[in-house]
């Protein structure tokens, strides 16, 4: 028995690493996409608020986070692969994939996560940056004749680092719950899929140890936006 | 303005004050002011809200009423053609709106009822209460619920009835949170001080002093919360694990049409067919966001776009 | 006035109109007001809140808080209209020629920054001096303003240091470019008595020593006496009058400008008897960990009025805690009518809840915003007396004649009172319960001082009528002397001494009376210089 349950657990693991990396490799590349867009975006509108910029920018934003994953990857789908064939449909890759093939074949999920996790990611920095804009010593800070370039970079943006941290994260998170439904739209052979697949097969332990690496990812995010939040914050590095 | 400053008097007493109006004032004048964009979103609203009642009334055929051609084309008999098995879309798209709204709400009310009387009640306690509540519910947030609640019906097995009770006792943790960070910043004011101190019971302070003046981030909360269920819901019925057939669902239909968007080089109807459903949600997403930002607005009082 | 027009004009403010918009509609804020400001002088600008003075003393640097908008009139300074300037131009004279000094230091002052580096950050940016020669600069005027460790306090974060010290901090701040103007604005309404002593004359010698101009906002008439050459006084966004500060104060003309003095005339005979209401023995008291209060004891005489002074940190409200139950001792007893009170809130019976009453110091936030007046007032007496319907309605109403108001504030909403008639609903709640002693936690210092009067002859008519007794918690000594009978002086937690009103106003004192008697400013303006005389002797 002993054996047996040794076995299993390493038929579990051989199962789940390359569909760990494979959904590691798509969440990854959207992230690298999505963070420093969201936050140009989130931040430039918070800058210009109320311009026509900042409200098609906001418009657009609650349109896409209106939408869930499986609209917005069926209509990249009706686009770029029925209607104007450009990309594949089906997002296969396996371990002998080459990294250009694998952007190409994922380009789609990518796009569809990005489009998915921005809408919030910007919305959030957004409104982050425009509470601290809206602090006391920013309007000092004026008054002591900061040009706009300072106000933002030197006195708002130190502070803001905690908060957008913040956003980061949870975002992360979010995209990776996004993920499991992506998967399945392109049948993306990802952990999503895999779980998805056990718990129709009631396979418990690789549903149990799928659902163990959500979660533990999902903590250390967690713990990760704390730490930022400590370390730009003078008042819990400098004790009274 | 009294300008005769010798006569004071307590009664005619002029500051910065609110201009004195009826309930039915203040709403007047919110929806005079409303944008479009809140009107559209509750106009959209509406529509739904309609299709969910009277569903049986409006759609044309039953909702797992079976007609000899699968995947019909648009027009004729059927608007919308029929699914994979002969099913009219259009009959099935009104009676998701009552099962996926339904469904839904249910859940959301339970964690709002849940999540705010815990939340309150740690809030207002503050010692070993709070300490536990707080950390378990620390633990339970640790785990994304969408995962959960596949590990959950993976253990219960899927049924409509394990969905509303799992999803609206995890959901029930937000509410707790936002509960209770407004309930304390409440707790602290003299207000429920005096009541406290005047003897009240409990219950009293909860739904007569504090409840009323955190109703509107809970409002909002419903309604993000509210959209973010139905995204679980529809994401597990699109995976086949939410909304149990043959109860009409839309993600599911998005699901079980998903196929002919290959055919929309041929025919763009047949690849718009699978898009609909998901298109409705993210109409009705949309609708509550606008109303949410609308209300936000009104409340919050942060009048930011006068300059 | 006319000695001033051989001085230069600074600064010129013509027929000035600012509107604000809140509660859905446009509001004006500042109807026609004039300024003119000569160099190296001092203006006083007060008024109560609502008057207008801080959004004139930000119109003064041509700038307006968002949701304000300047209307029409003219800004002058130095020859140019700062209202005709674009952003990026006044942003040239902001912080270098016009500085500013707000009242919450704390909230002002950047969380991310060392202290030093957000003080010579003007003088920094416009290319001054060298950065280690506004450095040494700095670290000069922080010990000009009396700053312990001048040499190393700019290296610490704003969280580490005293609000006292950062207003200090941020006078450096406004000075360190060496402005021809500085616009103060409330700077010391934040502080404790004894601070804002040191922190007033640390501005006046630095303000003094450079011979800069300055506008000095303020609602405290004593302090703007020690302050301000000449003192404007605004109502309502109007012009009340304006003249020197010495002709000010010994000749107003107004009769708005009398009516500020007020307060200070009132005055109480004293009276005291040994039939206590209640006695506090021996208490000790705790928030977690730290200990606020060491071995208190007070009488209060029934019927009487025991008035309890303090700073913050004293432990006065703290007492209020304790003798409502709020926050149990750990050592010690209350004796309330001959009989002792369980330290438990919810071991006391109703009764004993129905007979202690408390007000509080702020009204907004003692009142759920979300009932009506009636509801507010009504609740006591269904709850303790079991009055319902139109008896309880009749009753209402007898409360709002009491406190001076009527039937027609029976279904509006706090938010829809002023400042003052919310005060008076408390009182009202608190006299629906029908109680024999009312703890008055610093119930008139959110008011301005005209509604402070009403308040306080209030108070005094409805202990003549009803014969209840008072603990009235301030840390203003004219409120002190207005309306009580005894007083006890706290200290750190510790009661320093207590005694008839006549026997604790007068000398011998002990070292903290005399030094919280002293640090009251007075309606002099010789009062800051012959205090500091005296105390450098």
């Amino acid at each position: 028995m002993q054996g047996d349950q040794g076995d299993r657990s390493r038929l579990v693991v051989e199962l789940i690493i390359p569909r760990l990396k494979n959904t590691l490799f798509l969440t990854g590349v959207s992230a690298l996409v999505a963070i420093p867009l969201a936050l140009l975006l989130g931040i430039s509108a918070a800058l210009y608020r109320n311009s026509v910029y900042d409200r098609s920018a906001t418009g657009f934003s609650l349109v896409t986070v209106s939408s869930p994953e499986f609209f917005t990857g069926y209509i990249f789908i009706l686009l770029l692969a029925t209607l104007f064939p450009v990309f594949p449909t089906i997002a296969n890759v396996n371990e002998d994939t080459s990294l250009i093939d694998r952007f190409y074949l994922t380009a789609l999920p990518v796009f569809t996560l990005t489009l998915v996790t921005m809408g919030h990611m910007m919305r959030m920095t957004r409104s982050a940056i425009i509470n601290i804009l809206s602090s006391e010593y920013i309007e000092m800070a004026k008054l002591s004749g900061a040009t706009r370039y300072e106000v933002i970079v030197k006195h708002a943006l130190p502070n803001a680092w905690a908060p957008i941290a913040q956003v980061i994260t949870i975002n992360l998170a979010y995209m990776l719950i996004g993920s499991v439904v992506v998967e399945f739209v392109f049948n993306y052979q990802g952990i999503g899929r895999l779980m998805v697949g056990s718990v129709y097969n009631r396979d418990i332990p690789v549903v149990q140890a799928c659902a163990l690496i959500f979660a533990s990812t999902y903590v250390i995010l967690n713990l990760l936006a704390d730490l930022i939040g400590i370390i730009s914050n003078p008042r819990l590095l400098y004790p009274k | 303005m009294s300008d005769n400053t010798q006569s004071y008097s307590a009664k005619s007493e002029v500051s910065n004050i609110n201009k004195r109006r009826t309930r039915f004032e203040r709403i007047k004048i919110a929806f005079s002011k409303a944008p479009l964009s809140a009107w559209f979103g509750m106009v959209v609203l509406s529509i739904y809200l309609i299709a969910a009642f009277f569903a049986p009334f409006i759609a044309p055929h039953g909702e797992a009423e079976v007609f000899p051609v699968a995947y019909a084309p648009w027009g004729g008999e059927h608007l919308l053609g029929t699914d994979q098995i002969g099913r009219d879309i259009l009959s099935r798209l009104i009676f998701a709106s009552r099962n996926t709204l339904g469904i839904c709400f249910l859940a959301c009310t339970i964690a709002l009822i849940i999540g705010t009387i815990f939340g309150i009640i740690a809030a207002i306690d503050r010692s070993y209460i709070d300490q536990i509540l707080s950390r378990s519910i620390d633990t339970l947030m640790a785990i994304p619920v969408m995962i959960f609640t596949f590990i959950l019906l993976s253990v219960f097995g899927p049924s409509n009835l394990n969905l509303i009770l799992i999803l609206g006792v995890l959901e029930s943790t937000r509410f707790f949170r936002i509960s209770r960070s407004v309930a304390v910043g409440q707790v602290v004011l003299e207000y429920v001080e005096v009541a406290k101190l005047r003897g009240e019971k409990l219950s009293y302070i909860i739904f007569r002093e504090i409840l009323p003046n955190i109703a509107s981030p809970l409002i909002v909360e419903f309604g993000v919360r509210f959209i973010f269920i139905i995204f679980t819901v529809s994401s597990l019925s699109f995976l086949g694990l939410g909304i149990q057939p043959p109860a009409a669902d839309w993600a599911a239909m998005v699901r079980e049409n998903a196929i002919l968007i290959q055919y929309a080089q041929y025919d763009i109807t047949a690849g718009l067919t699978p898009l609909i459903p998901a298109a409705i949600i993210a109409l009705l997403a949309l609708a509550i966001n606008f109303v949410i930002d609308w209300y936000l607005y009104i409340t919050s009082g942060l009048k930011d776009d006068i300059k | 006035m006319t000695s001033n027009n051989k001085k230069e004009l600074l600064l010129e403010m013509k027929n000035i109109h600012i509107d604000g918009f809140s509660d859905e509609r446009w509001h004006k804020i500042l109807k026609g007001v004039d300024l003119n400001l000569y160099r190296g002088e001092i203006l006083g600008l007060i008024g109560e809140s609502g008057a207008g003075k801080s959004t004139m003393g930000k119109a003064a640097m041509g700038y307006t808080q968002p949701g304000c908008k300047i209307i029409k009139g003219e800004i002058i300074f130095n020859g140019t209209d700062l209202a005709k300037l674009t952003e990026f131009e006044k942003r040239k004279i902001w912080g270098t020629k016009i500085s500013y000094v707000a009242q919450s230091a704390a909230a002002s002052f950047n969380p991310a920054h060392r202290l030093m580096d957000q003080t010579i950050s003007a003088a920094n940016r416009a290319k001054i001096s060298p950065t280690d020669v506004l450095r040494r600069d700095a670290v000069q005027l922080y010990e000009s303003l009396q700053l312990p460790d001048a040499e190393n306090i700019g290296e610490r974060y704003p969280h580490q240091v005293s609000g006292g010290q950062l207003q200090r901090i941020m006078t450096a701040m406004a000075m360190s470019p060496r402005p021809e103007l500085i616009i103060f604005d409330e700077p010391t309404t934040a502080l404790d008595v004894t601070t804002q002593v040191e922190v007033l004359s640390a501005m006046r010698s630095i303000v003094d020593k450079f011979n800069t101009a300055a506008i000095y906002i303020t609602h405290d008439l004593a302090v703007v006496a020690q302050m301000a050459d000449r003192i404007k006084v605004l109502r309502y966004g109007e012009e009340v009058e304006e003249s020197e500060t010495r002709e000010m104060l010994s000749n107003p003309k107004e009769e708005y400008t009398k009516s500020l003095w007020s307060v200070r005339s009132l005055i109480k005979p004293e009276e005291t008897n040994d039939d206590y209401m209640l006695s506090i023995k021996n208490i000790d008291a705790a928030y977690g960990s730290s200990k606020v209060l060491h071995d208190v004891s007070v009488n209060i005489p029934r019927g009487k009025t025991v008035a309890i002074v303090g700073e913050s940190g004293s432990g006065k409200s703290t007492t209020a805690r304790v003798i409502t139950g709020l926050l149990p001792q750990t050592k010690g007893e209350i004796i309330f009518d001959g009989k002792k009170l369980s330290p438990k809130l919810e071991q006391r019976s109703k009764e004993e809840l129905r007979r202690i009453q408390i007000i509080f110091q702020m009204p907004d936030t003692a009142m759920n915003p979300k009932q009506t007046v009636d509801e507010i007032i009504g609740r006591p007496i269904e709850f303790y007396h079991g009055v319902k319907g139109k008896e309880r309605e009749t009753k209402v109403i007898e409360l709002l004649k009491m406190i001076e108001l009527d039937e027609t504030f029976l279904d509006r909403l706090p938010s829809e009172l002023s400042g003052g008639q919310k005060q008076r609903i408390c009182i009202a709640r608190a006299l629906a319960a029908n109680p024999d002693l009312i703890i008055c936690d610093e119930v008139t210092s959110a008011l301005d001082q005209i509604v402070q009067e009403g308040i306080l002859k209030l108070l005094q008519k409805l202990q003549k009528n009803l014969g209840v007794t008072y603990i009235f918690i301030t840390h203003d000594i004219a409120t002190v002397k207005a309306i009580s009978d005894e007083i006890v002086v706290m200290y750190q937690g510790k009661v320093i001494e207590q005694g008839l009103k006549s026997k604790i106003l007068n000398p011998p004192h002990p070292d903290y009376t005399e030094l919280l008697l002293s640090s009251v400013p007075e309606m002099d303006p010789d009062w800051l210089t012959n205090l500091l005389n005296k105390r450098s002797n």
